[in-house]
Parts: C-alpha cells; structure tokens; sequence
C-alpha cells in the first residue's frame, strides 16, 4: 500500500524522531511510504485565531502537495483533523471544493490508519514500562479517534498501561491559546502535569506533538521524572 | 444593565479568578460532582446521543418556526386569561414590570431564579419604583445579601463556599449558627418563608414555555418557584424569545435532557407547569398573569450563522466540562453568561467592543461541544468569532496580524518553509541551553514563563529523510 507521510510542522522542527519512528512503522507493516516535499503547515495556527484568509493559503499549498498521494498519514490527531475540515471552509469555492474533499477523504492520522485502514490491532513492537496515555482533544473530539491508540499500546509487548485521571481534559496547549492566554494555559497544563504523576507513571504518551511539547516542557520545569514520548515511538519500539 | 458585569480589564479578571484559591477549590469540586452526575444520568438513559439529536431536532425546528410558534404561544396565554408583552429592549421589559407594580402598589416582590431578569437588570429596576426585591432561590439570595453577580447560570452561587456563606448570613442577617449546609438552608427557608407570605407580586424566568397550552415551566429544586407563583395574586414570568416548546411532548424531551445534562438528576424535585390565571371554578392560581417575552438582540442572531446558539436550554454542561472555567470562574468572563456558552453567547448579545477577549477565552478542545444535550457547535462558533474579531470587526492586534501574514507567506511557500527548517535551530540558538530554551524571545515568552520550548531538531525531518533516500539510491 502507498503512504504519503503528513509529517506536521512541528515533527518536521522539533521531533525528527517521531517523523523517523513513523516512516519506519508504516514501512515495517508493510507500506510504501513517500514525502511529498511541498508539504508545509496544515494552517491550523491560522484557522483557529480567526485568520481564515491566511489560513487557506496554507490549506491550498497542503492541497497541491497531496494531490498525487492514495493514502496522507500522519503523526498528529490535530493536523489531520484540521485537513477533515477542508471540505467545509471550501464549500462553494468551485477550484477548491472536489479537491479539499479528496484529500480529507484520503487522510488519517496514524493510529487511525493502522487500525481502522490496515486492521491491525498488534504492530509487534516491544517496550518496557509503566505507561500513561494523554486522549488529545482533537484526536478525540475532532477526529474521533478515541480508541484505536489504546488498542495499540495494549498490545505492545512489555507496555503497563496506566489510566489517567481526567484524561479527556485538555492540556492547555490549544496552539495560539498557549501563548495569547499563558496564564490560564499554564493552569490547565500544571493540573494535567498533577493527573500524571498520581498515576506513577514513568512514561507519558500522545499523539499529538504540540500536546508533548507542552505537558513534558511543564514536566521538565517542575524538575518531574516522567519522559514524554510520541505514540509512534513506542509502537516502533524493538527492545 | 446588560450582560456585563465588571470593569476590569480581561486579564485582570482571569487573573483575580486564578489567585482565588477559594473559588477555585469551590469550583472544581462542584464541576467533578457536575460531570459524573451528567455520565451517569446519560447512560442510565440509555441511546444518550440518539436523545441529543431528538433535543437538536426539536430546538431546530421550533427556532426555524419561531414566529409561528410565538403567535401560538401569545394566544394560548391570553386565551386562559393572561397578558403578554413582547419586549424589544431590556428598557421596554423593565418599564413594563415597573408600571405593574406602580398599579399594583406592590411593596414586596419575590423572585425565583430567572438569568432572563439578570440580564435585563431587573432587580435595580423595581428598587428604582419602591418595590422591595427579594430573590427566593437560595444562591441567588445569597447572591442577593452579598451584592454579588452570579457566577453560573444553573447553581450561580456556586464560587462560595459554606464559611464565606454562614459569614454573609451572619453579617447579614444576624445568623448565629455553624456553617453546615442543612443548617444554613433551613436558616435561609426560615426568613424567606415570611416574604412569600407577605409578597404582592411574584416573578420567574421560564425554563420552557408550551406553545400548544400557554404553560410556563420551571424546573426547580428548591420549590421556591412554587410558593413565588402560588402565593402572591399578580405573577409575572420573563422569557428569552426562544425559551419555547411547540408541544407537551417536546417539553417532556427537552426537561429530560435539562435535568439530566443540568445535575445529572432524572428529574429535578420540582416541575411546574404554570397556565394562565385563576380562572372560574378554580382554587388557585394568580389573579393577574403576564408574561414578557423578550428579544434583547436574540432576533439579530436568527437567520444567522449563530442561529444555533439560540437552541441553548442553559442547562450549563458546557461550563461543568470547561477547564478554562475551572481555571478562572465564572467572574472572570465578565459577563452574567460564563464558559463556553457565555463566551458565544455574550458577544452576540452585548457586541465585541466589550467582549472582544472572550471568544479567546478557550484552548478549543470541544469539550464544551461534546457536552451540550442539544449538539451546539461551541467552539466552532468560537472560531467564527474570532473570523469576524480578525476580518470584520478589525480588533485584532497589529503585531499579530502581522504575525499572521508571515505565516500565510511561509506556509505557501515550500522554499521559504523549507529554508525555515534549516535556520530555526541557529536562529534560536542564543536562547538555547542544552537543548532547551527556557528564557524564550518574542511570543515565546508566554510559553516560557511555565513551561520549557524544546530546541529545534539537530536535523530536519525532511533533510534527514532526504539524505536517507540518498543513502537507499545509492546502494
Ligand atoms: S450551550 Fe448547550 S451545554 Fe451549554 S448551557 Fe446551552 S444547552 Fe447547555
């Protein structure tokens, strides 16, 4: 099967590893993947402060770059997400709408695609230790994808599943939201900060990177000893 | 009298809400009990998401009909003897009150919870012609002794605790006893029970009006909407335009999904159906029965991409699942409509000039959107708000529009993007630290201050892909 890789800025930057860890898991169960280079921002950052015209610049270069691809998977429950919402903020443009559909029709976000595309529910990875997982807000609510990431980390040989209190709260990140309202982004993140440690965790894990960055960024700060890594990571875990 | 509450500035009051360690035990408590009690009464009901589509369908329908219904309604009323005033204005809703209770030559006036009358500033309005007002729901009344606005639109005392409230009683009212709930009710009960009894003229919002029957429905508690309706001879009752049911059965789905996404409760204790005066042959019921329906900016919102913000049944589920309402309070959106559904809702009523902060007020999770019984877009309409504070209304900062013209340009462009991805890593790197920026520049500094930024990969995803495809063609 072919994959485009949607790598999402922020991996792209910040988290070389996670983008290595997906192309490798996708690859190790059997796909062909690709990464479409003209491939950018899915203009969330836009979209969500209310810029809708600089924010479907962005959607259109995302466009473009997907055209050719089968299949768009990607490491990120938001981003994809936002791509699903394509269809609807060009409605009733005639050069844009048939094409906004055909990528929103194509695109999952990895846990998603292993699951409900492919029908896995084991990828045959193994990795040792005591793991919380964060339900990210988008991935949920947005995307609905509430259950495969759970399924997979069950079967990951070696993996102690830990449930988080309040999981489905948000972490406080909401993009934009976390630097126009830090005061009460800071709030949300030390109380999620607090559901994690209660649960002894020694692993946090999510599927969205901008959720990561800020839960283990505040995590760093208070000096906490939990490590915080991308679902990707550990479901392309050998040892 | 509007919405508004306050003067102070937004931050200002977020920040009031984030040090007030009392408020915030009270709130966060309450929103847990809130939560599982909604979890539980949803599943126990069974086909939860089947009844929010029942509830939407029939909130959709009634608002697509809304003049009809209305017409409707008005007769049902004076058909059994009421009067009904439509009010275009918060001004026209008072004045009329006002002239009743100036012809009445009312003294006392009881009130059960009503945000309707909130809004419209009522309470200062009859204080203005001489009546003594006096509000019977026990937040409220709390509220009341405290000159404090609510800060919930279901429980909107719900920012105190039992030491705060036994010291407003005692200061108060001379209550001498301890700070236990029971105690302080039956306190409360004790001193409102003699103004029911002396009471001229008795007001209430209206959880739902029946269009069929002219009934007016209030979904109580305490049973206070009871006595305020049963005991004095004039009652008056203040609804939204759109708080309206076409028939009996829709009234039975809609307090179904009211009770149960409010409290949790299958039922609350008190259901009251209230038609019209006391007719022949009848034992009770008030002589004089009127009802104001008011429009206060509500009709601007029909036709619109809002529309369905006028479904709200104010059963407050939003607010119970809102971390930025735990966070913060009630007080801190400045408005007498809070959380999510307040930081919609207000806007739309009360313009942006006031309220341009509030559609920001929320990281986006939805959460609010997952809770609502009757399926409102929340935060998507918060996304459409701040379309219109960026594009229409021109209230976005400079710096960040010019933030965001940069960004349209770099996401456009693959060259400029890609070459972005090579010089973050330097760029940043007078901020970087072992690979951590924690003192960062510009609008990173809001993340900063909480929070460790990670410094950009070492190699780009896509280099780093690149040179492995380098690597795989030459082998
Ligand atoms: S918006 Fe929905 S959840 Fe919020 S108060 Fe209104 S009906 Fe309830």
């Amino acid at each position: 099967m072919k994959v485009s890789l949607f790598i999402t800025c922020l991996c792209d930057i910040f988290s070389t590893n996670v983008g290595k860890d997906t192309v490798e898991l996708l690859e190790r169960v059997g796909c062909e993947v690709d990464f479409p280079e003209l491939q950018t921002c899915c203009g969330q950052p836009a979209y969500n402060s209310g810029y809708l015209t600089e924010s479907k610049q962005a959607m259109k270069q995302m466009i473009r770059a997907f055209k050719d691809s089968e299949y768009v998977v990607g490491p990120s429950g938001s981003c994809v997400g936002m791509l699903k919402e394509y269809p609807e903020i060009f409605t009733g443009d005639p050069k844009w709408e048939e094409e906004a559909k055909a990528l929103a029709a194509k695109s999952f976000e990895v846990t998603q695609f292993l699951v409900d595309v492919l029908g896995m529910t084991d990828v045959g990875s193994t990795f040792r230790g005591k793991v919380t997982y964060h339900p990210s807000c988008h991935m949920t609510r947005i995307l609905g994808v509430k259950d495969a990431p759970k399924t997979l980390l069950q079967h990951v040989d070696g993996v102690e599943l830990v449930e988080l209190p309040i999981g489905e709260d948000c972490c406080g990140f909401g993009g934009t939201f976390s630097v126009k309202n830090a005061a009460i982004s800071e709030q949300m993140v030390q109380e999620k900060s607090e559901h994690i440690t209660e649960t002894g965790a020694e692993y946090l894990v999510g599927g969205d990177m901008g959720c990561l960055l800020n839960i283990g960024g505040r995590m760093a700060r208070e000096g906490k000893n939990v490590q915080v890594m991308h679902i990707a990571e550990i479901l392309n875990y050998q040892k | 009298m509007s919405v508004k509450i306050g003067n102070a500035p937004f931050h200002n009051r977020v920040q009031d809400g984030i040090e007030n360690d009392f408020m915030r035990k009270a709130v966060s408590s309450a929103q847990g009990r809130f939560r599982s009690g909604r979890r539980n009464a949803a599943e126990e009901l069974g086909d939860w998401e089947d009844w929010r589509t029942l509830g939407e369908e029939i909130r959709s329908h009634t608002l697509e009909n809304i003049d009809f219904y209305l017409e409707k309604l008005s007769d049902a009323v004076s058909n059994r003897g009421g009067n009904v005033y439509f009010a275009q204005t918060a001004e026209e809703a008072n004045q009329y009150i006002q002239d009743i209770v100036k012809r009445k030559e009312a003294k006392k006036i009881v009130k059960s919870k009503s945000m309707v009358t909130e809004e419209i500033g009522l309470n200062a309005a009859l204080e203005e012609v001489g009546g003594e007002v006096v509000e019977t729901d026990l937040g409220e009344w709390i509220l009341q002794l405290d000159e404090d606005p609510p800060s919930h639109i279901v429980t909107p005392a719900l920012h105190k605790d039992k030491g705060q409230i036994r010291e407003t009683f005692s200061k108060k009212k001379g209550y001498e006893k301890t700070d236990d709930p029971e105690e302080l009710a039956l306190f409360a009960r004790e001193q409102l029970r003699e103004d029911f009894l002396s009471a001229d003229v008795g007001i209430t919002g209206c959880n739902f009006a029946v269009a069929e029957s002219g009934a007016i429905t209030l979904v109580t508690n305490e049973g206070n909407a009871r006595l305020a309706t049963a005991l004095p001879d004039t009652q008056i009752s203040v609804m939204g335009m759109e708080r309206l049911v076409p028939t009996w059965e829709d009234l039975e789905v809609m307090v179904s999904l009211l009770t149960r996404a409010a409290v949790g409760q299958k039922l609350t204790s008190y259901v009251t159906s209230l038609t019209g005066t006391r007719l022949e042959g009848e034992v009770d019921g008030p002589e004089e029965f009127h009802l104001v329906i008011l429009d206060n900016g509500r009709s601007k919102i029909l036709g619109t991409e809002f529309q369905a913000a006028l479904h709200c049944i104010r059963c407050a589920a939003c607010i119970n699942v809102c971390p930025v309402y735990r966070h913060v309070g009630g007080h801190a959106y400045g408005s007498i409509y809070p959380g999510p559904i307040g930081a919609v809702l207000t806007p739309l009523l009360d313009g942006y000039d006031d309220h341009k902060e509030l559609p920001y007020a929320s990281s986006l999770c939805a959460a609010c959107t997952e809770a609502c019984p009757v399926k409102i877009p929340l935060h998507e309409m918060l996304i459409r708000h701040r379309q219109i504070i960026v594009e229409r209304e021109n209230k976005a900062p400079k710096m960040e529009k010019l933030m965001m013209k940069g960004y349209a340009k770099w996401a456009s462009s693959p060259a400029a993007y890609k070459l972005s991805t090579k010089v973050a890593k330097p760029g940043l790197k007078p901020w970087t630290e072992e690979e951590t920026i924690s003192n960062g520049p510009g609008p990173l500094k809001g993340w900063t201050n909480a929070r460790d930024f990670p410094a950009p990969s070492k190699q780009s995803f896509r280099s780093w892909y690149k040179s492995r495809r380098k690597r795989e063609e030459s082998e």
